[in-house]
């Protein structure tokens, strides 16, 4: 119990004197995961509401599978990654392997499915109320895309959200294709498993806690502003 | 809508009637909703289809207007199927507005914008006709049940149709907006658009009706012109209706 004390003496002083390694972790933690959300975001949008709105063949098939990779193991989809990006895979002549963009190219591959199968509940709803509407105004489908997205862009935040919560907070994938290299690819969770293996739980126990608490004023942001927007009727 | 006289005179010609609608159906399951409507229309001005709850009237104008399709029978204007090109020339007011998750302005922005450059002058005229300019940057699902409805009038308007098709646009709002809506519709057919207004309440008919399509289980009973149809309907159905009593 003493060392558990210890430890987390020693995080309190590692978070409030802002210790670089910590803070070179911690950035490199967000700089991953949100550019990760943000191209997931990018082809998620588009594609759950193309799923939602538009009948082309196939359509279902392409729900079911949007739902059934929301659960897409990170260890699997971090071996996938690994086995493209390394030398005898098709796109080992980038040399992006241990590096934060093979980490990026994986949390978007984790994350994609969860934003796109949320997008295509949040847009079905919506469109079921104007679809009539729009019909009626003839408004081409590539603008009832966009409309329907922008429409629910409050409700899009939380789905945005879902996605950087699975992100900042997996270790399978990243730690596979990354490798944990100090000043490198050196994330939040790799750091916490490498630590808390080596024995030196201050550095892990820090670690937790800076995760915990950037997930809970992420989502208190998000909730802060899905109110407003309530109150507004936007949302 | 403060636009030249000289556009709208040209507006008539444009203006594709008749309609002409003949043996329409339309059945759910089992149940015929709509039983075989013929009628042409060829008059300007203000048609309205009368008749109580569940007559069939929204689905006629929904039928005309493109939005579902008939089990049977045939409808045109001037020739022409309720296709995207008809479509395009016609709006289509709910009984229950539909407005977007944004501003007044941004609501009426929504279908001037592809008109391109100039849009911005007309939509605020759009919304001084309609009496919303002060609200134009209020969400629009935040004014009353009368504000919307009028919000939902000015953004079909916006679109410049030459039929409007209007679906118990009073239904559930103050006496205030009923009438600026009244209004409104007025001075629009008086610039030539044809309007079809859905309504049950024959106040409101006495007032507008230029014609008037009376509906009764589906059916067309009656097709004259507003003054025989308060003086002497034809059918039982119409003179309760008119009476005042329920008809069932």
């Amino acid at each position: 119990m003493q060392d558990f004390g210890a430890a987390f003496g020693l995080a309190f002083s590692l978070v409030f004197n802002a210790d670089a390694d910590l803070v070179e972790i911690i950035l490199l933690s967000l700089r991953v995961s949100i550019g990760a959300v943000a191209l997931a975001a990018l082809i998620g949008f588009p594609l759950g509401a193309l799923t939602a709105v538009v009948a082309f063949p196939g359509r279902q098939a392409i729900a079911v599978l949007l739902n059934a990779l929301m659960g897409l193991p990170p260890v699997v989809v971090g071996l996938l990654v690994y086995m493209a990006l390394s030398r005898a895979g098709p796109f080992g002549w980038m040399n992006l392997l241990y590096s934060p963009a093979a980490m990026i190219i994986a949390q978007t591959i984790l994350v994609t499915p969860i934003i796109a199968a949320l997008t295509r509940q949040v847009v079905e709803d919506m469109h079921r109320e104007y679809d009539e509407q729009f019909r009626s105004l003839c408004i081409p489908p590539r603008r009832v895309i966009g409309a329907l997205i922008w429409d629910s862009r409050y409700s899009l935040l939380t789905v945005t959200l879902a996605g950087f919560g699975r992100a900042i907070a997996e270790v399978g994938a990243v730690i596979i294709v990354g490798g944990n290299i100090d000043h490198l690819t050196r994330v939040m969770t790799t750091a916490i498993a490498l630590e808390t293996s080596k024995g030196d739980l201050a550095l892990a126990l820090a670690l937790g806690f800076i995760l915990l608490v950037l997930a809970l004023s992420v989502n208190a942001a998000v909730y802060g502003l899905r109110l407003s927007a309530r109150r507004l009727s936007y949302a | 809508m403060p636009d030249a006289g000289a556009a709208w005179s040209q507006r008539r010609d444009t203006v594709p009637l008749p309609l002409q609608v003949d043996g329409l159906c339309y059945r759910v399951d089992e149940e015929t909703l709509i039983d075989n409507i013929s009628v042409s229309i060829d008059s300007p001005g203000i048609s309205v289809i009368l008749g109580p709850n569940g007559a069939g009237k929204s689905l006629f104008l929904r039928l005309i207007h493109g939005l579902i399709d008939p089990s049977a029978g045939d409808i045109r204007w001037r020739g022409r199927p309720p296709d995207l090109a008809q479509r395009r020339r016609q709006a289509l007011v709910f009984q229950k507005p539909v407005l977007l998750r944004r501003s007044v302005a941004a609501n009426i922005d929504f279908v001037l914008k592809p008109l391109g450059a100039g849009y911005r002058e007309r939509r605020d005229q759009i919304l001084q006709a309609a009496g919303l300019f002060r609200l134009r940057d209020h969400p629009a699902r935040l004014l009353s049940g009368g504000e919307q409805q009028k919000l939902a009038l000015a953004r079909a308007l916006a679109t410049d149709p030459a039929v409007l098709l209007l679906d118990e646009p009073c239904a559930s709002i103050d006496a205030g907006s009923t009438l600026q809506i009244e209004t409104l519709l007025e001075q629009t057919s008086a610039r030539g658009v044809k309007i079809l207004l859905v309504t049950h309440n024959i106040g409101q008919a006495r007032r507008l009706a230029d014609d008037v399509l009376f509906l009764h289980h589906g059916r067309l009973l009656e097709y004259s012109p507003a003054e025989a149809f308060m003086k002497c309907p034809k059918s039982p159905p119409a003179q309760a209706f008119i009476d005042g009593n329920i008809v069932l």
